[in-house]
């Protein structure tokens, strides 16, 4: 089958924000891979071929996401996506709810984080004008610089697309409601209370990538998350993918997801699409990746058996013709299956001591 | 008058109810494990006053006229959950509903799972609903000794007299569970850790002896601590240490060896590394959940760890564990069922989750296999119980339907 595709995922040390403010749109997932995170090499294990790198959700915005090819590769731009334009493919990740929430100046409230979030975005359609007037007028100087507000203003040209955690359904609507008003392209991410407001998710025509835990709670805006989501939207049309989180969940029993969603009602050609072009469509990437399709690039999986069985082992995971894992091949077995060493960082490839020595 | 005879009509429905939950019941299986021999073809069990009366197949055993009666495809004992905190780490994850460990002092024995069990908080509900009927729950790691844990039925609401065991183990964690590296409380390293708890251990033993060499009337006061490491010594109650990395597991074995405690050894993800030892101290192992996070000192799990155990002979049940953020509890059904995905054989996953789970507790005459004069503890499954795509369609407790939504 078409190799998996994770739109939400931290694997390879990501970082993003610091604690400096709750929007930092100028900071990029980019700049903080470390490609040898054995975390890496356990995705490849199962069989995830792209995902979709994010800051976490501490902060109304907290960076540029990056998506990933898991290729074997010593750097991250070994593994990186260009879009036609040579930009590095990637998304914002923005946050609602309560992870957000601390002292100032983070916001206190719910409306707050919403108000913080509407300046901001009123601060790029302001920059975007004299960004648009300066081009239209070459008597005019165009503002200076400014990182975020560049970021921002891919935002509201929808080149880059608003992943955005949340949970609750109110929040849920929230955001539904800033994405009316400032037009973006949007992802909703978690949406634990998809199940409640499925109808207006609907309406609006946001694709949401769901996760599957294994009991509802955690914390109090994750109460109602239920394993009824996947059905509830696929019912109504949504398009509907999955996500690891990778640490919530783990890399290597990403499918469980598919099997947890057919469990709770979602047809199974469903949950398998939600593995893989539902991803593909989320992240823009569905000429290239998603399905197996002449032309498409040569990223799949073999499996021991039935994808939606708990006894089904990945046995291969290939990332444009190039095998990247091999269950039968003892190191890759490690990450698979773990032991002893699974956890330290994949060691140099020869090549870059054979650099060194030149 | 009218206020009466209305009255009346509600006691007989309520009579009419009392007298549903407690009828006899027949439960038809397309395979019945039973955990006690092979495994039924189209098997019957029957269930009179909350115990098993009869089970066989559908040749052997007949229905009586005018029983209720449940059919699955498979039928399993109600699962038992070798350690779990369900009931102490409550579903919400706020202050007010976390009572597994207390932090103030580093070893604190005294602490009783009765005290703080909460049969309402929905976790419970939750795993009841998946098949587990019985817990071993109590307090959780994040300190030494953090304190007593118990063992009891998913349906029990309250606390009364009726426990199941209200007592059955003292635990603590050895490893960065147990140790406070912010430097500013003891125990701070590894090696403090068992120094502390040797010298804990010392002075209970001290205290038991004063207690048995006393004359009367001159018994040292009674020490709430104390008493709860002596049962500890006297072999009353077993010490489960959780300990993931080797040489916990091995500071663990030595502990044991110099106090001859009864110990079970918990989680102990790199046992692995050192099977022989761990073979020649002839403990049990209450394993990790297979699906536990590979960080920290868990960072050298493996999937195959119940397998290699059970491959090994090690005694050994599988636990859902304590979870500090989400999912918030784990599902010792699915951790069985990964075990099984990963090379332990398909009955000893369900062993390990029932009859084993049971007699590790010392709770197997009662529950963990399906036998005449059990407790009528039962799940049914419209499918192999551990495929993602099966759903837990009802569970039985003492005789109760106690969950007839399919999960």
């Amino acid at each position: 089958m078409p190799g998996l595709v994770c739109t939400h995922s931290h694997i390879g040390q990501v970082s993003g924000a610091d604690a400096s403010g709750p929007i930092q749109p100028e900071v990029r997932a980019y700049d903080s891979i470390n490609v040898r995170d054995s975390r890496i090499e356990k995705a490849r294990a199962g069989g995830i071929t792209t995902a979709n790198i994010m800051p976490g959700s501490g902060h109304l915005l907290s960076g540029q996401t990056i998506y990933l090819k898991l290729r074997d590769g010593n750097s991250v731009d070994d593994l990186v996506i260009h879009n036609e334009d040579g930009s590095i493919a990637g998304g914002i990740k923005m946050a609602n709810g309560t992870n957000p929430r601390k002292g100032a100046p983070f916001p206190g409230t719910r409306a707050k984080s919403a108000a913080l979030v509407r300046e901001q975005y009123i601060k790029a359609q302001e920059y975007q004008k004299k960004l648009q007037a300066a081009a239209d007028d070459p008597e005019k100087d165009p503002p200076d610089r400014n990182l975020g507000l560049e970021a921002l203003v891919e935002v509201l040209e929808g080149k880059r697309v608003v992943h955005h955690h949340t949970h609750r359904q109110d929040d849920i609507l929230t955001v539904l409601r800033l994405k009316e008003e400032f037009g973006f392209r949007l992802v909703l991410q978690h949406v634990s209370e998809a199940w409640k407001v499925a109808d207006e998710i609907a309406a609006a025509d946001v694709p949401c990538s769901i996760i599957y835990l294994d009991s509802p709670g955690g914390k109090l805006e994750a109460r109602d998350i239920d394993w009824r989501n996947g059905a509830e939207l696929e019912k109504r049309g949504v398009v509907t993918g999955f996500h690891t989180d990778d640490g919530v969940t783990d890399s290597r029993w990403f499918l469980r997801s598919a099997g947890f969603a057919v469990r709770a009602g979602m047809s199974e050609s469903g949950a398998l699409y939600g593995m893989t072009m539902a991803g593909a469509l989320m992240l823009d990437l569905d000429e290239r990746i998603g399905s197996l399709t002449a032309g498409k690039d040569a990223d799949f999986i073999v499996l021991s058996g039935n994808p939606l069985s708990v006894y089904t082992r990945i046995e291969q995971t290939w990332v444009e013709g190039e095998k990247v894992f091999d269950l039968s091949n003892t190191q890759d077995r490690l990450w698979a299956n773990g032991g002893y060493g699974a956890g330290t960082p994949r060691t140099l490839q020869l090549c870059c001591y054979q650099h060194l020595e030149n | 008058m009218k206020f009466k005879s209305t009255f009346i009509y509600i006691l007989v429905i309520l009579y009419c109810i009392a007298g549903s939950l407690s009828a006899n019941l027949a439960v038809k299986g397309e395979t019945i494990y039973t955990m006690a021999g092979d495994p039924i073809t189209a098997g019957v069990v029957l269930i009179e006053d909350g115990k098993i009366s009869k089970i066989g197949t559908a040749d052997e055993v007949s229905i009586p006229n005018g029983w209720d009666t449940l059919s699955a495809a498979v039928v399993t004992p109600g699962l038992v959950d070798a350690h779990t905190t369900v009931g102490l780490s409550g579903m919400l994850n706020q202050a007010h509903d976390q009572e597994q460990v207390e932090k103030s002092a580093p070893m604190q024995p005294e602490l009783r799972a009765i005290d703080a069990y909460n049969g309402r908080d929905e976790l419970v509900d939750w795993v009841r609903n998946l098949g587990v009927t019985t817990v071993h729950t109590g307090h959780g790691p994040g300190s030494l000794i953090s304190g007593q844990t118990m063992v009891l039925k998913t349906d029990q609401k309250s606390i009364g007299d009726e426990v199941m065991v209200p007592f059955a183990m003292v635990t603590g964690s050895l490893g960065t569970g147990g140790i406070n590296r912010d430097g500013k409380k003891s125990p701070g390293t590894r090696a403090k850790a068992i120094a502390l708890l040797r010298t804990e251990l010392i002075k209970a033993s001290e205290y038991l002896t004063k207690l048995e060499t006393a004359e009367e009337g001159k018994e040292p006061s009674r020490d709430l601590r104390l008493e709860a490491l002596g049962d500890v010594l006297q072999g009353n109650n077993p010490l489960l240490l959780t300990a993931h990395r080797h040489q916990d597991i091995g500071a663990t074995l030595r502990l044991a060896e110099e106090f001859g405690l009864k110990l079970i050894l918990d989680g102990a993800s790199e046992a692995h590394l050192m099977l022989e030892t761990i073979k020649e101290a002839d403990v049990t192992v209450i394993v990790h959940p297979t699906m536990m996070r590979a960080g920290g000192d868990g960072e050298n799990m493996t999937l195959e760890m119940a397998a290699i155990l059970d491959r090994e002979g090690i005694p050994f049940a599988i636990q859902s564990g304590f979870e500090s953020y989400v999912p918030k509890t784990r599902v010792i059904l699915f951790e069985a069922g990964m075990a099984a995905a990963y090379g332990l054989p398909f009955e000893a996953a369900l062993s390990s989750i029932t009859i084993d789970a049971a007699r590790i507790l010392g709770v197997d005459d009662r529950v963990g296999s399906l036998e005449v004069g059990k407790d009528a503890d039962l799940a049914l499954f419209d499918g192999d119980p551990f495929e993602y795509v099966t759903h837990c369609t009802a569970v039985i407790i003492d005789g109760n339907v106690v969950s007839d939504t399919s999960r």
